[in-house]
């Protein structure tokens, strides 16, 4: 952690203590403090974890599952790893919290093929927390039991979204689906699943002590919460940082020494592309995609350089299930190389615009859907350094 | 060479046994296959198609959807660089020059030995320390020219010697 002020997930944390809190709640007053504190979900879509937990709390079935995704595969996001080394025991923790509210016994972190290295520590904290008895059976001598598994991913950027993930655990091809049923009633095995980010599950354990009201008193009044913020590219001090959601991209800039960048990409390859003159502009869920990837582009970088590298990063991950996404990235790539020649007409870039909307509209899930983000800000930014050149 | 098919096979059967049947154990089988024999060949997919009772084509179609599994054979040890943004700005081409020079071999390909496989990959989340690369589980960030060719000496050294009981380097 760079920034001194340790706001909320760096800060006090005594293992066990917000699990036998929320024992002594029990499931329903859980469910209902974490709705009330806002949290929103910290991989990117930003669904509200507490309606998520209670739609999977309301299903009735004799086994459901609690799963921490750990595919942290967006461009420029390393907070995942960072929490995950450092902090293992709490992320473990708000699952078994999630396994409170909404009654499962077990948990799974899906870990992506690439973070292998972290899978013996993460077996070592699980086995810790077991000899503690805060995790496995009958934690703290009551009827609770709730144990961890890890399960490897193989390098599938599209296995992050909820549904591919699933599918991937059940043994199928990582591939997303239409919804519903969502995860909730028919997830792992068909049964009820709550799938939860990591760095959503970590602030669980201080919603819990602390109570929602505390948690509300950061962020916005639509955004609650701190946010971990990976940063990389053209700035003095890379790393990650715990800030206030509704901070301005302005304020997070000076905070890491990135001053005077050309543009900053909010949220990833599938975020925004922020030119200086929108630098005022909040980062939270009612302003800028507050997927927690900053990456800063200084002015010696070429945008069109740097479009080409989403695009083709797009065309690479894209499952190639549903035609907008499969054909439409790869029209944005060609897009892409044409304007690199100078052949690229106005005339059609309008087209290859329109296409992003019919992306956005009509693709099976969120990666085609949020794909052309990175295209539309880029050329909208930048229209006269990328064309005729 | 029966009796090496008849080995692998073993190895093989050794491997399976550690998993459950069902089709979620699917992925967690084919990963340590993949992790142990550095590739899933037909043989292994016939074998794993009749432990679990899954068919053949989903297999390979499973196999075929994740960039880290392979039906082909790759390097004792297989470099992947990252080629997203962060690691491109920072000086990824260089580092792409290097290996190829000091392995002889370009991307996509596999050292003569079979020691060393180059593979480009996406983010791995070593955005804060670029231009990064993983070999095999372990990732190395921060790379130079003369870093990368310090790691890749020292897997010459110390593992040709591990593996093969070599006294020395050629």
């Amino acid at each position: 952690m760079k920034n001194e002020k340790k706001k909320i997930l760096f800060g006090e944390f005594v293992t066990g203590a917000a699990l036998t809190r929320a024992l002594e709640m029990g499931p329903e007053a859980v469910v209902t403090e974490v709705k009330a504190s806002n949290l929103r979900g910290r991989g990117g879509a930003g669904f509200p974890t507490g309606l998520k937990w209670e739609l999977t709390a309301k299903q009735e079935s004799d086994e459901k599952f609690v799963i921490c995704n750990a595919d942290e595969g967006e461009p420029g996001t390393f907070k995942d790893r960072l929490l995950l080394m450092e902090q293992p025991e709490k992320v473990l923790e708000g699952m078994a919290i999630a396994g409170v509210a909404i009654g499962a016994k077990q948990g799974f972190i899906y870990l992506r093929g690439e973070y292998v290295y972290l899978k013996k520590e993460l077996e070592e904290a699980i086995s810790s927390m077991e000899d503690r008895g805060f995790l496995g059976s009958r934690i703290n001598g009551g009827d609770f039991s709730f144990s961890v598994e890890i399960r490897l991913g193989a390098g599938a950027y599209v296995c992050g979204e909820e549904f591919a993930l699933i599918s991937s655990m059940n043994g199928y091809r990582g591939e997303p689906r239409n919804k519903p049923p969502y995860p909730s009633e028919a997830g792992y095995r068909d049964k009820p699943t709550v799938v939860n980010n990591v760095e959503t599950l970590c602030y669980i354990p201080y919603i819990v002590t602390k109570g929602a009201q505390w948690f509300k008193e950061h962020g916005t009044r639509a955004s609650t919460g701190t946010k971990l913020f990976s940063v990389s590219g053209d700035v003095k001090h890379p790393g990650v940082y715990e800030l206030e959601l509704g901070i301005t991209v302005n304020q997070l800039l000076a905070e890491v020494g990135g001053e005077g960048a050309k543009s900053v990409q909010v949220g990833g390859a599938s975020g925004l592309n922020v030119a200086e003159k929108d630098f005022d502009q909040p980062i939270c869920f009612e302003g800028l995609p507050p997927g927690g990837s900053i990456i800063v582009f200084g002015h010696q970088r070429d945008m069109l350089h740097v479009l080409k590298n989403f695009m083709e990063f797009f065309v690479e991950e894209s499952c190639g299930q549903c035609t907008p996404c499969r054909e439409g990235n790869y029209r944005l790539l060609e897009g892409v190389r044409m304007l690199e020649k100078g052949e690229c007409s106005v005339r059609y870039l309008k087209e290859l615009e329109a296409l992003c909307d019919v992306m956005k509209d009509s693709s099976k899930c969120g990666l085609g859907q949020t794909s052309p983000n990175a295209f539309l800000s880029i050329v909208e930014n930048f229209k006269t350094e990328i064309l005729y050149r | 060479m029966t009796a090496g098919i008849r080995a692998a096979t073993d190895e093989l059967q050794d491997v399976l046994r550690k998993f459950g049947k069902n089709r979620t154990d699917l992925l967690p089988i084919l990963v340590e296959i993949n992790r142990y024999f550095g590739h899933i060949d037909s043989n292994s997919i016939i074998e794993v198609s009749r432990y679990t009772g899954v068919p053949i084509g989903e297999i390979h179609g499973v196999i075929t959807f994740y960039s880290f599994l392979g039906q082909k054979k790759r390097g004792r040890f297989v470099i992947r660089l990252c080629r997203t943004i962060s690691c491109d700005m920072a000086g990824k081409d260089q580092i792409v020059r290097v290996l190829e020079k000091e392995l002889g071999i370009c991307f996509g390909e596999t050292t003569d030995d079979g020691m060393f496989s180059l593979e480009y990959t996406n983010c791995i989340g070593m955005c804060n320390n670029p231009p990064a690369m993983l070999i095999n589980d372990k990732a190395y960030g921060g790379l130079t020219p003369e870093r990368v060719v310090e790691i890749l000496d020292s897997f010459k050294l110390s593992e040709y010697q591990d593996m093969f009981g070599y006294g020395g380097v050629e």
